[in-house]
């Protein structure tokens, strides 16, 4: 058996006492692509931020690499995961460069000056995203998919086990929803790193992730992808009166359309 | 990589020119090779040694220091704040620290009872002055804790500011004249009137300023991004928050404190560096603003004391009459300012 990345046990997630959802233990191993799925407001942030050592869990542990996170300091967290946020409300001067180099502060100098090492990390991760050739363009000039793609080069310099994307697909059309979703995919693949997402996009999760956590109803679990497919679990997701999920099809559809 | 750089030594060509220009012009009219000969202990003792020596140079000097300690302290608050509008001036930082010099100057003669000591020397004004400041910022800081929004917290550094300049102007009604005068004269702002011993004063404080504020170039980087994407690579937002304060306040603060309450330069100067050298690295805005800070003051003051005036203009009219159409053109020119 492999050693996972990202392993919880016995955990609870909430603010201050109040408890949110109890979440069966988690195992997320090297090179897989995790989607966490729920309702709005049923907990993806809270377990998100968890997961991340953002917030305490309120009671058990989440490990990385059989580390729990509450022993290591804000640096060693930091060499451990790198995170994508859907809000992007930074200085629009930085280039897409200075972005991407920012993903290696935790391994620069206390002036944050790069090394020929840092340089190399930093085109390595512009090259595998294809965003090499804006490197120089300002931030606020790129569209959203683009914008994404460096946010995500960012992530991969920073060079860790594991990343945790809070919403990746929000503010994209369908078709760059499956370009990130897909690039994802290749990343996990490629780069051998956990990737753990939250998201919106039950069907195109169904078809790229290997795992799938669930969030419903004050319970986290988690679930083989064919697992999610052949079981009743989505069907209870939303109220049933107006959609249901469609086991032949792998996704939801509308009750009553007016189309058949 | 290398264009920043050159702009940075071009920068520092620029400065040094009119630092010489800025020693060569006064009311008092010395010929420049005067000038340079009293500059390298060439020149005999003279009228014109005196005046340069312990007038134009200390005044130079100053409007270098003053200059780049604001322009320093804008830059850390703007990213800080996460707000292109922030500056020593606007968040009433400078107001916090006329407070501070208030007291000290016109409220001596209630306090004269408790402390005999003479209270008005150097150490107590720019105590006195940086803790003023010190405060005001910790106040905004803990409003802009609670509050997000970018608009309620300048209104808020502008209600700190008319505050303290109530809590003044209590302080004015009731002083004699010559304490007001004294403060008066402050608060105009000036870069002349300082003597060696106080420039000495104003060195030191700047450089302990700057070297606590180069411990924040890393982490203020880092909060480009936001607070959340900072913490996440490492960074010690507390610590670093606490850092920018101390250094801003003790810049500002001081500064205040021999210079008075200097409009603009803090807020103008980091926008004009940013629109120059294209950089949002720090290590790179560190400098270009120093530079441009000692720059800007140096010409605002050849400015102040035109050559064919008999008089001297307050520092902080010509910096606010040149100061507020920069910053009305950088908002129109770019329709959107960002930090």
């Amino acid at each position: 058996m492999t050693k996972p990345i990202l392993h919880t046990t016995n955990l609870s997630i909430g603010y201050h006492q109040e408890c949110i959802a109890q979440v069966d233990d988690l195992n997320i191993n090297k090179g897989e692509l995790v989607a966490i799925i729920g309702k709005n407001g049923a907990g993806k942030s809270t377990l998100l931020k968890t997961l991340s050592g953002n917030l305490s869990p309120q009671s058990g542990k989440v490990s990385i690499n059989n580390t729990p996170v509450c022993q290591l300091t804000a640096l060693e967290i930091a060499k451990k995961i790198a995170i994508v946020l859907t809000k992007t409300d930074f200085s629009t001067h930085l280039s897409v460069q200075e972005l991407v180099a920012l993903g290696r502060q935790p391994y620069t100098n206390w002036l944050g000056s790069l090394t020929n090492r840092d340089k190399k990390k930093v085109i390595e991760a512009l090259n595998l995203l294809d965003i090499a050739h804006k490197k120089r363009a300002s931030c606020s000039n790129l569209s959203d998919g683009q914008l994404q793609k460096a946010m995500l080069a960012r992530a991969i310099a920073q060079d860790t086990p594991l990343i945790i994307l809070d919403e990746p697909t929000s503010h994209l059309d369908l078709y760059h929803k499956v370009f990130v979703l897909k690039t994802l995919r290749f990343l996990s693949k490629k780069t051998n790193k956990a990737i753990v997402f939250a998201s919106h996009e039950i069907d195109l999760a169904l078809q790229l992730c290997d795992k799938i956590i669930l969030v419903h109803q004050a319970k986290v679990k988690q679930y083989e992808t064919h697992q999610v497919i052949e079981s009743n679990i989505l069907n209870q997701m939303f109220p049933s009166e107006l959609i249901y999920f469609d086991k032949n099809s792998k996704s939801f559809k509308i009750k009553d359309a007016i189309i058949k | 990589m290398q264009k920043p750089k050159r702009l940075l030594f071009l920068g520092i060509l620029l400065v040094l020119t009119f630092f010489l220009i800025n020693i060569s012009f006064g009311s008092a009219a010395i010929p420049f090779e005067e000038v340079l000969k009293i500059l390298c202990f060439q020149a005999e003792d003279s009228v014109e040694k005196y005046i340069v020596l312990s007038y134009r140079l200390p005044k130079a000097i100053t409007a270098i220091l003053v200059g780049s300690g604001l322009a320093l302290s804008g830059l850390l608050m703007q990213t800080l704040f996460r707000n292109p509008l922030a500056g020593p001036y606007v968040l009433g930082l400078s107001s916090g620290a006329s407070l501070g010099v208030a007291l000290v100057i016109l409220g001596s003669q209630f306090l004269s009872g408790l402390l005999t000591i003479n209270l008005f020397n150097n150490t107590s004004i720019i105590i006195a002055s940086s803790l003023g400041s010190f405060l005001v910022l910790l106040a905004v800081l803990i409003v802009a804790r609670r509050v997000r929004d970018t608009m309620a917290i300048l209104i808020i550094g502008l209600m700190f500011a008319s505050f303290t300049a109530a809590a003044v102007s209590i302080l004015s009604y009731f002083s004699d004249a010559e304490k007001l005068q004294q403060y008066i004269f402050w608060s105009f702002g000036s870069l002349g009137d300082l003597t060696w011993e106080e420039v000495i004063w104003l060195a030191s404080s700047w450089f302990i300023g700057l070297s606590l504020s180069l411990l924040t170039i890393k982490p203020l980087n880092a909060l480009l991004l936001g607070e959340a994407y900072a913490q996440s690579v490492g960074t010690q937002i507390k610590k670093n928050r606490i850092l920018v304060i101390l250094a801003t306040s003790i810049l500002a603060g001081s500064i205040t404190a021999f210079a008075g309450p200097i409009a603009f330069i803090g807020l103008a100067v980091p926008h004009l560096a940013r629109l120059i050298i294209k950089q949002s690295n720090h290590a790179f805005l560190f400098p270009a603003c120093i530079i441009l800070g000692s720059l800007l003051m140096l010409i605002s003051d050849l400015i102040a004391q035109m050559p064919s005036f008999q008089f001297t203009l307050p520092i902080n009219a010509v910096t606010s009459l040149f100061g507020a159409p920069v910053v009305i053109w950088l908002l129109v020119r770019k329709k959107k300012m960002s930090f």
